[in-house]
């Protein structure tokens, strides 16, 4: 087989079968029925899939920022098998969104070349992890709500979004439960652990009430999206829970504000969501002609 | 119907169904795809042979090799054109690997997963302590083991270690 450089040898799709994970299969909704139920706007749908997926890569994300760097082999592991879930979760909802927008645009469009405005994950997904600390409080608060929101996700009129859903609550039982589990060991454990995990919360805590607010798109889609100011109390419930065996208190901060009364469903991010994007971005960007 | 085939086909020919039964998973050689259960049907029409297949987890790396793996072994077996096709719902749990795979996988040094929680419509409840499974050891078969970590090298598995023979073993959690 001939090629005229290295390059394009690497890129060549026809003989796969060198490559563990390179094979040319590219859309992770293959042969899935994506038909935009009746009834439902698919530019709105495609919209709330952003939000969902946006949310999974983001956290993912910073996820991936703890290899190499996490306490215990253990927990490198653990963290890093978290984010390839979200990943996955990710990817699934980005192609759902470009099926239902018609755009038939893939994942890497939405994840690679979409601006920071564009973005519609919840600014605390975006949040960079100072300590070992905020990565288990916000892992704890967005995989408790996510899981809230799955649940009712399972019985979306959307079937594609239900399945998504269905799958990802066995998923995400075991990530809520990693974190948690984390959050209890530090509250309870010496002096100086109580007091990082108190400020990771104190922290983590003025984006917390963005999670439930209801966005436009959510209530245009009834029947498909989930409400998520319903699952607050469902939230409070287990926080509560985990909190009190952690021997730490819900933190009494105020919620951060938004920018021009938008915030990250809107595309309104904080300072580090531009960061983590060239981040994410630069080499697709650099070489947007290159296949992997 | 069978498609005209061509390629290395010769003697007995075998279905398309016995030829993507006997793929292996990638990361669990001692599995097939249908072992595993993710293999969820396969159809052959005289447009060529398509394969549904079924993800494990969502982000699991391993779903496009075992697609690739499909396509080539169905190829050498003489079908030209093989569709594959992900199947999303229900979603796979553990339930699904057969009792062949669980005994394969014990064989290998790995605990076979126990039941998969069976979820009602409420709130699932959070788990603030590592949970009490009863997990066999592989390697001298004692009952009381230990988890790890709940994550493990690959997607599907959690790392446990046996007090008795002091050995760490992998055992594919259940889900």
């Amino acid at each position: 087989m001939a090629f005229d450089n290295a390059y394009e040898a690497l890129a060549d799709a026809h003989d796969d079968a060198r490559w563990a994970f390179g094979t040319g299969f590219e859309d992770p909704l293959s042969g899935v029925d994506t038909t935009v139920p009746s009834g439902v706007d698919g530019d709105d749908l495609a919209r709330y899939c952003l939000m969902l997926g946006d949310d999974a890569l983001v956290l993912s994300h910073r996820l991936q920022e703890w290899c190499t760097r996490a306490p215990e082999l253990e927990d490198e592991v653990a963290i890093a098998n978290i984010g390839l879930d979200l990943l996955g979760q990710a990817r699934l909802l980005l192609a759902r969104a470009g099926k239902a927008d018609g755009s038939g645009r893939g994942e890497d469009h939405y994840a690679y070349f979409r601006g920071e405005h564009e973005f519609r994950n919840v600014r605390l997904a975006e949040r960079e992890h100072a300590d070992f600390a905020q990565l288990v409080a916000v892992v704890l608060v967005l995989t408790t709500w996510r899981l809230a929101v799955f649940q009712r996700l399972r019985t979306s009129a959307d079937p594609v979004l239900a399945a998504i859903a269905q799958k990802g609550v066995n998923e995400l039982t075991y990530h809520r439960d990693y974190a948690a589990q984390w959050v209890v060991r530090l509250g309870d454990g010496t002096e100086t652990s109580h007091a990082t995990m108190v400020a990771a919360f104190d922290d983590v805590w003025p984006l917390v009430a963005e999670l439930f607010e209801t966005h436009d798109v959510e209530r245009r889609l009834p029947g498909v999206a989930a409400d998520p100011a319903e699952v607050r109390g469902e939230f409070d419930d287990v926080l509560a829970q985990v909190l009190s065996a952690a021997t730490l208190e819900t933190p009494q901060v105020r919620a951060k504000a938004g920018v021009a009364g938008g915030k990250g469903r809107d595309g309104r991010h904080t300072e580090a969501m531009g960061y983590l994007l060239a981040e994410l971005q630069s080499v697709a960007r650099a070489h947007p002609e290159a296949t992997w | 119907m069978v498609t005209a085939r061509t390629g290395e086909s010769t003697g007995t020919i075998a279905s398309a169904r016995e030829v993507a039964e006997t793929v292996t998973d990638p990361e669990l050689p001692m599995l097939t795809l249908a072992d595993l259960g993710v293999l969820r049907e396969v159809t052959e029409t005289a447009d060529g042979v398509t394969v549904s297949i079924t993800p494990t987890y969502t982000g699991c790396p391993a779903m496009d090799t075992m697609r690739d793996d499909l396509v080539h072994a169905l190829q050498r077996a003489g079908f030209e054109d093989v569709e594959v096709r992900t199947v999303l719902h229900p979603p796979w749990s553990t339930d699904w690997i057969t009792e062949r795979g669980r005994r394969r996988l014990a064989e290998a040094g790995i605990a076979p997963p126990g039941p998969a929680p069976q979820r009602g419509a409420g709130p699932v409840p959070v788990q603030l302590l590592p949970p009490r499974r009863q997990v066999s050891c592989p390697h001298c078969g004692a009952v009381d083991t230990e988890a790890v970590s709940e994550f493990g090298p690959t997607a599907c598995k959690a790392l446990r270690r046996c007090p008795a023979c002091a050995e760490p073993f992998e055992h594919v959690k259940e889900i």
